[in-house]
């Protein structure tokens, strides 16, 4: 079916998997699994399966890339062939260089660069598996992995992904939503100081909704924030893990 | 092409900032003025529609090229949209030839994207026999010289030469694609306008030039369609921009964009 067409929202306000408008998915954050990164954290956010590990300060390789005055942080987004339904070619896509370059662009305030003159930060984010706003819960779990290195930082980077559905905005798209809907507006924020580090939109919006969808991630960012918080705690200083849950809808 | 070693004299710098706290800028243009806006048509008669828009100093030539293809396994029934581009070597000493930059893919991207999600191309007119053979719509663009702003020079040069593209019809008979003499226009229905700010200090200017960007630490596109809707947005470079300003950024995009789409409409009538 034609995008736009596809019923995504029931009159009740429905979502196809029981969410209601402004509904996360749940997410299932982890710090600390890849044991040779300085730092690493795993998000399940729907059903995407995202791993992200650091390694740095360290030198840079080739030397012509040093920055006197601060580190050189670079950052990788790459999906796995078998993530998606049809085998993506594992060969880096304009897509995923063009999320690489924004995902640097969203992180890079938060980390005080300054500090590590003349080395290099390499973040690397696996989409194992993907299902809508992979980008966003990239940077979320990046975030995290930076932390978890030591990375001295002004704050975390969390995101979240609003967008429209049948004309109504709505958080959080999944991939049928994304596919089938009219816009997704990927937002990455820092959520201590009030500052948006990615804004990426696409979809037609009105003035107000472009506002309405804006704020609303803004609001679920600070959600995930939360739960950030709670799996650094749970890391350093053995506190548990929150996962969020969806009700089931009554058939 | 990375700018990053673009010298600004650490002198018109600071005149620069001082000026913007007051409103003004280096080049007398108000904060929300973009720069004279030349836009000609036709100028490569091989290509299907092509244009050549001038923003300052800043030049870019946008050809648009029609054949058949194969549809995309998602989208069986409709035409397949394509913008790709080059920023020339000869554009700028700080340009290189050779695979695309991070920066050209972004460029390329971005200017797309406005085109794709404004629905500016009735991509469901374009297909000829549903899940094998549908129209495919090339626009090409070639970044000559660079003085700033490359997001909406494109963007405008891209939207010029499809609004006049014009290609020969397609026909299907017995399930096999045939080329007619009759020329049809491509099937445009909308005119998406970008605005692309510079955060320069605390200040966002429309329409950067080259030491302007040299100077920002933030950057914001923001793309609006003839309904005064936003279609597509990209903030780019390593910096913050607050909630308050995205907002700002969005009206001033919605009120400029529309002086623009109406010189775009002009020059490609």
């Amino acid at each position: 079916m034609a995008k736009g067409e596809t019923k995504l929202i029931d009159e009740k306000g429905n979502r196809r998997d029981g969410r209601k408008w402004d509904q996360l998915r749940p997410i299932k954050l982890q710090v600390g699994l890849v044991k040779n990164a300085d730092g690493s954290a795993y998000i399940e956010w729907g059903k995407n399966k995202i791993m992200a590990a650091v390694y740095g300060p360290k030198e840079v390789h080739p030397k012509h890339q040093v920055l006197a005055d601060r580190a050189l942080l670079r950052c990788r987004y790459h999906m796995a062939p078998f993530s998606v339904d049809e085998r993506k070619n594992p060969a880096p896509s304009r897509r995923e260089i063009e999320i690489s370059k924004v995902m640097r662009e969203a992180l890079e305030p938060a980390v005080v660069v300054g500090d590590y003159p003349r080395t290099a930060i390499e973040v690397w984010v696996e989409v194992l598996q993907s299902d809508g706003g992979s980008r966003v819960a990239g940077i979320t779990a990046a975030s995290l992995a930076l932390a978890d290195a030591g990375i001295n930082m002004r704050d975390l980077v969390v995101g979240c992904s609003c967008g429209m559905i049948n004309g109504q905005v709505v958080a959080d798209l999944d991939d049928t939503e994304d596919k089938e809907g009219d816009g997704d507006m990927p937002v990455a924020i820092l959520p201590n100081l009030g500052l948006v580090s990615l804004l990426q939109v696409d979809g037609v919006y009105s003035r107000e909704k472009f506002q309405k969808a804006f704020e609303l991630a803004i609001q679920k960012g600070k959600e995930v924030y939360g739960m950030q918080r709670e799996a650094l705690n749970a890391r350093f200083f053995g506190g548990e893990a929150k996962v969020t849950q969806v009700e089931e809808v009554a058939e | 092409m990375s700018m990053k070693n673009y010298v600004v004299e650490t002198i018109r710098k600071a005149q620069m900032v001082q000026l913007l706290a007051a409103g003004k800028r280096l080049d007398e243009r108000a904060l929300d003025q973009p720069r004279e806006l030349k836009v000609e048509t036709g100028v490569i008669p091989k290509a299907n529609g092509s244009a050549r828009v001038t923003l300052g100093n800043t030049e870019v030539i946008a050809g648009v090229k029609v054949a058949t293809g194969i549809p995309f396994p998602d989208t069986p029934d409709k035409g397949i949209l394509m913008v790709n581009g080059e920023i020339l070597p000869m554009s700028s000493p700080y340009a290189e030839a050779g695979p695309p930059s991070p920066e050209a893919i972004e460029l390329a991207r971005v200017v797309d994207r406005g085109v794709r999600e404004s629905k500016m191309i009735a991509l469901e007119d374009l297909s000829l026999i549903p899940g094998k053979t549908v129209i495919s719509v090339f626009c090409d663009f070639n970044v000559m010289n660079v003085d700033g702003n490359l997001f909406d020079a494109v963007s405008y040069a891209v939207v010029a030469a499809l609004k006049t593209a014009k290609m020969k019809k397609f026909k299907v008979k017995d399930d096999k694609v045939e080329v007619t003499e009759e020329v049809v226009p491509v099937p445009v229905k909308k005119t998406p306008v970008s605005v692309t700010f510079a955060r320069i200090g605390e200040r966002l200017v429309v329409d950067p030039s080259a030491e302007e960007e040299a100077s920002m630490d933030m950057r914001i596109t923001i793309t609006t369609e003839d309904g005064g809707n936003v279609c597509a947005t990209q903030k780019g470079e390593a910096s913050t921009i607050t909630p308050t300003q995205v907002l700002e950024a969005a009206d001033i995009a919605i009120r400029v964009g529309k002086d623009i789409r109406a010189r775009i409409l002009e020059a490609t009538k």
